[in-house]
């Protein structure tokens, strides 16, 4: 009787591990996950909604037929973001009426500190064809997401906050689809090539 | 102090001069032990509301000293910072407790790493400006040293050969 009892308890042990495991393994995308992260055509360039500095609304409709490039940064952030503008205006001033080809969108990833006034007066510095883009906070969510960019806020000591960001900068081809990223360590002459492809895309 | 600790001394020192004396305008300040070599400044953009400051640290003394901070006229404050990128995602902390140099060693202030940030400047810094400041030292004290504004690392005006062009 007790064997029989103990049987029972493991087959029906056996038929919940199963039906758990079926579960969760039809719940997670994981094994999708990869597969879109190495072709890039899922995960990167979907629809967003932000203003530019100028007070223009832009999404991801209005720059449908046209390539681009979009990189997420603060201007509270002394290195990274600064560097990155002052080379892309660098590499657009070389590539002259190509640059025309393509949009460069500079979005912050603080728009609490970011107003449209302060990026209006920051963007002054840079080439006059790369736009900075912000939104509400859950817009800037939706278009982290879009491009499985990150970004979070990091409370200091002194009540201040900085925030951790995706540096890459995405390149987003006339179709649609995502194009690789720019990454301002690697040589000159590929990023040049790089931006002379996305142009002609 | 022993030979090689001399000798990695001299080569630091020396692969500092050879570093600086690339870049424009080098320029070198001492407290007691501690050489500060070549403090510059990112060209900020317009309406910047921080600023990178770099500079290589020398430690000539037999005893480790601190960086705790530093402050300038032209500056709400200074902060001493360390920046890393992992996995493409940039962070950026405080190093509240200062950045020690230990006795015989170099550390280098560079960008990509630990840097100095310039909080709320009272005004943009333009290329080729000399920012005052005071940098203190636990055991070396203040001293007073200039930052020169560059656009790059290099000090060169512009990382495209002739092709130059820049918004101002």
């Amino acid at each position: 009787m007790n064997r029989v009892r103990l049987f029972r308890i493991c087959v029906w042990g056996a038929v919940v591990l199963l039906a758990g495991f079926l579960l969760v393994s039809t719940m997670l995308p994981e094994p999708q996950a990869p597969a879109e992260a190495s072709t890039g055509t899922a995960r990167v360039g979907g629809p967003f909604s932000l203003t530019s500095h100028e007070g223009e609304r832009i999404d991801n409709q209005s720059l449908t037929g046209r390539p681009y490039l979009v990189f997420f940064g603060f201007t509270h952030c002394p290195e990274i973001c600064p560097t990155t503008l002052f080379e892309l205006t660098d590499l657009m001033s070389e590539l002259g009426a190509d640059a025309e080809k393509f949009e460069a969108l500079f979005v912050t990833v603080d728009p609490e500190r970011d107003t449209q006034a302060l990026l209006a007066s920051y963007m002054t510095s840079f080439d006059s064809r790369i736009t900075a883009l912000r939104g509400s906070s859950e817009e800037t969510e939706t278009t982290l997401r879009a491009f499985s960019a990150y970004a979070a806020k990091v409370p200091l000591e002194d009540g201040q906050y900085t925030m951790d960001h995706t540096t890459g900068v995405y390149l987003v081809r006339g179709d649609g689809s995502f194009g690789g990223t720019l990454d301002m360590h690697e040589p000159r002459d590929i990023r040049l090539q790089k931006l002379r492809r996305l142009a002609g895309s | 102090m022993s030979y090689s600790n001399k000798v990695a001394i001299a080569l630091s020192l020396a692969s500092i001069t050879i570093l600086s004396s690339s870049a424009a305008s080098a320029h070198d300040f001492s407290a007691g032990d501690i050489r500060i070599g070549h403090p510059w400044s990112r060209a900020a953009p317009a309406a910047a509301p921080v600023m990178g400051a770099y500079l290589t640290l020398t430690n000539a003394g037999p005893e480790a000293d601190t960086l705790v901070g530093g402050s300038t006229p032209l500056a709400e404050r200074i902060e001493i910072h360390q920046m890393s990128i992992e996995d493409g995602v940039a962070r950026m902390r405080p190093l509240p407790d200062g950045l020690e140099v230990a006795p015989g060693s170099s550390v280098a202030l560079a960008p990509g790493g630990i840097h100095l940030m310039f909080i709320k400047p009272a005004r943009p810094f333009a290329e080729g400006d000399r920012i005052e400041a005071t940098l203190e030292f636990a055991r070396a004290g203040s001293v007073r040293v200039e930052f020169v504004v560059q656009r790059n690392a290099e000090g060169k005006p512009d990382t495209a050969t002739d092709h130059g062009g820049h918004t101002p």
